[in-house]
């Protein structure tokens, strides 16, 4: 690319960033990078797909333990754009609903994971001395052991079913947030709208709160539009092990595991989840990994 | 003709950006001739290190017109491994910053060695490889031995024994003697120094500039020098080009331009050097920032600070005009001509 | 640099200790009995009561705790509820064949994405960097449990060139045990038709495992190499002339993958976790699929002996980086 948008060594420095020239920035670099154009088409039909596609789907009723005997295992025709699997629900309509289920998931994980992480790492970053070198231990101690095999165990534990499954995965999760503020809110704290803002005698708290959360909002976006398609492969992971959501309920795991034993009649069954999967998990990559170089350009290398 | 070295001709280089085209070079002309070593003298973002990197197609992701001579080859042209061979074997480059121009994971002992096979015994890039190099260990411990004898001749005490130390383990100045001894690896014709001494202490400025002049002497180089520093020039150099705002304001011997100076812009950079003569109070700089590339003020690029400035100046770029047989400025006040 | 040394040891030791407290709490104070599980519906009170006190489930936590740290400390893993077994020996037995699968998917990974992420860097911006970016982005968004059974159903199904699943044929002798790899005990005892075989059985598995890490490899080593190109240093060796190839793979590439191998751990873990799924779907004996058994019995003891060996292996895995580091990076040897 033949851009930079400074110059180097040029004498006046860049002009601070105003609300509309910000955003026709952002515009400006978005259309350097079609990539993430495409992930954000992607990543806006696949919410389209998980809010309204369930009410659209030719079978509905197919969320449950529905059969349909007679048709089972019909490979993709007029009716059954899909095919079906072994007891005669309609894939495509499954895989739709799944979509849901995998949203639903992916954002109650990564929510539950902020709400714990973003405020241990800013106090963390903060306050630093004793409570920072705790609170850090604690993330090494998690980022230690594999996401999936603590949420298995966990999973295990609680039980298994979508509720647990997604306390179970944000409980691994939320170090990553921890250390993401923590980094934040440490450059920023010695930058000087902080320190006027402490001259000013504003409190610790509301120094935290009303000014350097917000400021690491945009490292967090990043972080978890990227975080959502990985959360969604641990979920379908532990679906797929049988720990996680259980059958009848549509999710890619559960349905790419049903499939798995059907592979010589009915390739459809465990083929078609996973390309929605890999499809959604790749657009919200896209667009991720496009927002990084549009919101945060100091990392873009 | 065969005395000139390097002729640049309408130099212009433009970066586009967001906020549109930044023109940081706009119309550069200068001669250098042979044996001679030459100032180019400009505040932070003048253009002179622009100009400079030009002569060795050196500049990043810009537009870059105009026509740069080396012995009447035209450089902006080459590729590829004509462009590498024309640095290797015709150029010596010196930058700023020492401690940031050394790579810090490899010897120095290495990166000279693999100077003087490149540059002078113009060996292909895989010899030097960690496989390709088993092929060439006669040449390589002949260079190596080459290298000692650079690095005592650049002043590094013990020389054979510090090549294997790393950058990190070296000063500043044996840092830049280092760096020096790796430029000059292939006998160049030209050493372009930009800011050799600026992140040096005092002491050892005067010391690497001595060994640049003796160097270059001893080897019938030439060389430009950049540097804000008019004391610098001063010291080791033939001729001076001043610069400001991607132009040449002023150029001319070093007499010319210290004892004459002619240009508005070159007088308040001479009246900016601190002397015995004036006390610190009096010191007078000049008013105002650089300019904007983006916006760059019309007509004469100086004259929104000029102190001389005339009601005509912002309308036309100014010619060029002869001062003396070596000297010639960029100045409404000393040209007829009012409109270009 | 000894105080480094210590100071890493030092964080390793209460990163263990954290671990074994956090593998111990979910395993006990999480609602699901597993004695009730293990003694089965019709069990009496007398019976549950009996196996409680056998497997110490009738002690204060505290007390546990100290006997399960002291069991640890004696290499004793628990015994299993549900097979009856010892932990520890059944560790030691499937660990060398996912440490195995790991390797190779690791080597895999390395092989690919240093050129893959290489290539990027160098047509920075350009078509080939594209490319590699959807690439990569593409393999770290593939469900490697999906991708193994995809593969399953192409190389074993479709075109019959690979083994469907195991590690060996079952009608063969596998190589004498020496490290537990089939590959490289059949290469110890020069037995290069099992290292065939052992190899055929491994290709796919490795393969699907290797997606990960090969692209974040790829994009470190982008990052990281564009860290360097972007440097004074290698814009100076540039200006005395020194041949594109040598800056690149000489000049830059020491550099960048100094800092590529700090991240070694990372991918080990990365793969580690991957493997879990994989060993599943290809029923490779390893501890990943031990792990998969135990989950759906419920059966904590082995789960949380995979967790505590898996975290061990990584934070191991990260203190030998940590040291190749320190040896290959002259900076560090004299500032420290």
């Amino acid at each position: 690319m033949t851009i930079q948008t400074s110059f180097p060594r040029s004498g006046s420095p860049p002009p601070p960033p105003a609300g509309n020239k910000s955003l026709r920035l952002a515009l400006y670099r978005l259309r350097q990078s079609p990539l993430s154009v495409i992930g954000l088409v992607m990543v806006v039909f696949i919410l389209f797909a998980g809010v309204i596609g369930p009410e659209l789907v030719p079978f509905p009723e197919d969320a449950t333990g529905n059969t349909r005997m007679e048709a089972r295992l019909t490979a993709p025709n007029e009716t059954y754009v899909l095919g079906t699997d072994d007891v005669g629900r309609d894939v495509f309509s499954r895989t739709v609903i799944a979509t849901r289920t995998s949203l639903v998931i992916s954002l109650v994980v990564l929510a539950i994971a902020m709400l714990i992480g973003i405020p241990l790492g800013a106090i963390s970053g903060f306050f630093g001395g004793w409570v920072d070198e705790v609170i850090m231990r604690i993330t090494d101690i998690f980022l230690t052991v594999p996401a999936l095999l603590l949420a298995m165990a966990m999973a295990a534990a609680l039980g298994s079913g979508m509720v647990n499954a997604m306390v179970a995965i944000a409980l691994v999760w939320w170090p990553g947030y921890a250390r993401l503020t923590r980094g934040q809110v440490l450059s920023l704290r010695e930058r000087e709208f902080i320190e006027a803002t402490r001259a000013l005698g504003g409190g610790r708290w509301h120094t935290i709160f009303r000014h350097i959360l917000p400021n690491t909002l945009s490292a967090v976006i990043v972080k978890a539009s990227m975080d959502i398609g990985f959360a969604i492969l641990v979920a379908a992971g532990l679906g797929y092990i049988g720990v996680g959501v259980q059958a009848p309920t549509p999710e890619w795991g559960v349905m790419i595991s049903e499939g798995r034993g059907l592979l010589r009649q009915a390739w459809w069954a465990s083929i078609v989840p996973g390309v929605a999967m890999f499809t959604t998990v790749l657009g919200f990559n896209l667009l991720g990994d496009g927002l990084r170089d549009i919101l945060d350009p100091k990392t873009r290398r | 003709m065969a005395d000139t070295l390097v002729e640049i001709r309408g130099l212009k280089l433009e970066f586009s950006g967001f906020d549109g085209v930044s023109r940081v070079l706009d119309g550069v002309d200068l001669t250098l001739k042979r044996g001679e070593i030459l100032g180019i003298v400009g505040e932070t973002g003048s253009g002179k290190t622009m100009t400079a990197l030009s002569i060795a197609h050196l500049v990043p992701n810009g537009v870059l017109t105009g026509s740069v001579l080396f012995e009447g080859e035209e450089v902006l042209t080459k590729s590829g491994g004509a462009l590498q061979r024309f640095r290797a074997q015709r150029l010596g480059m010196v930058f700023q910053d020492p401690t940031t121009n050394l790579n810090p994971v490899f010897s120095i002992g290495e990166l000279l060695t693999d100077a003087v096979l490149v540059q002078k015994y113009g060996i292909p890039g895989w010899k030097l490889l960690p496989v390709g190099r088993w092929f060439n260990r006669r040449q390589r411990q002949q260079a190596r031995e080459e290298a000692i004898a650079l690095l005592d001749r650049v002043g590094i005490p013990d020389a054979a024994h510090r090549m294997n130390s790393y950058a990190h383990q070296l000063s500043g100045g044996q840092k830049q003697r280092v760096l020096i001894a790796i430029a000059l690896a292939g006998n160049p014709d030209l050493l372009i120094a930009d800011e050799p001494t600026t992140a040096l202490d005092v002491a050892m400025q005067a010391q690497i500039l001595r060994l640049i002049q003796e160097l270059v002497r001893e080897r019938n180089m030439s060389a430009i020098v950049i540097t804000h520093d008019l004391g610098v020039v001063a010291r080791i150099c033939d001729r001076i080009t001043v610069m400001y705002g991607g132009i040449v304001a002023e150029s001319g011997t070093v007499r010319d331009i210290f004892e004459n100076p002619k240009h508005p812009y070159t007088k308040g950079l001479l009246e900016a050097i601190p002397t015995d003569q004036v006390e610190r109070g009096m010191l007078r700089g000049i008013h105002g920032a650089p300019p904007s590339f983006l916006k760059p003020p019309t007509g004469c690029r100086f004259h929104p600070r000029c102190p001389a400035r005339m009601s005509h100046c912002h309308l036309h770029p100014p010619a060029v005009a002869r001062i003396g047989p070596t000297h010639e400025t960029a100045c409404y006040l000393y040209t007829d001509e009012r409109h270009a | 640099m000894v105080r480094f040394v210590l100071q890493r040891l030092a964080l390793t030791l209460v990163v263990l200790i954290g671990l074994s407290m956090l593998t111990f709490f979910v395993a006990r104070i999480i609602p699901a009995d597993p004695i009730l599980l293990a003694a089965g519906p019709r069990a009496s009170e007398a019976q549950i009561q009996l196996l409680r006190e056998r497997y110490g489930y009738d002690r204060p936590l505290v007390e546990q705790y100290v006997r399960y740290m002291g069991d640890l400390l004696r290499g004793d893993l628990g015994t299993s509820v549900v097979l009856k077994r010892d932990v520890g020996p059944d560790l030691a037995r499937y660990f060398p064949a996912t440490l195995e699968l790991v390797l190779a998917a690791l080597l895999i990974g390395v092989l690919l994405g240093v050129p893959l992420g290489l290539v990027a860097a160098v047509y920075r911006d350009r078509l080939p960097d594209q490319i590699s970016r959807v690439f990569s982005l593409g393999m770290v968004s593939i469900p490697n449990f999906w991708l193994a059974i995809v593969l399953q159903l192409i190389l074993a199904f479709t075109l019959t060139i690979l083994p469907f699943t195991g590690r060996f044929d079952r009608l063969l002798h596998p190589p004498p045990t020496l490290t537990g790899m089939y590959t490289v005990d059949a290469l110890l005892t020069l037995n290069f038709e099992a290292f065939g075989t052992a190899l055929r059985y491994m290709i796919a598995p490795a393969f699907c495992l290797s997606l990960g890490a090969l692209a974040t490899i790829a994009r470190t080593v982008r990052a990281d190499l564009l860290d360097v190109l972007g440097t004074d240093y290698i814009r100076t060796a540039r200006a005395v002339g020194i041949p594109t190839s040598v800056l690149i793979l000489k000049y830059a590439l020491k550099n960048a993958s100094l800092n590529t191998l700090t991240q070694v751990g990372l991918f080990f873990g990365y793969t580690l976790t991957g493997s879990v799924l994989v060993e599943n779907i290809f029923s490779w004996p390893g501890i990943g699929n031990y792990a998969v058994s135990a989950a759906l019995t419920k059966d904590f003891v082995p789960l949380m002996g995979v967790t505590l060996l898996t975290g061990f292996a990584i934070v191991l895995v990260n203190i030998v980086t940590d040291f190749f580091y320190l040896v290959l990076d002259p900076r560090i040897k004299y500032t420290s």
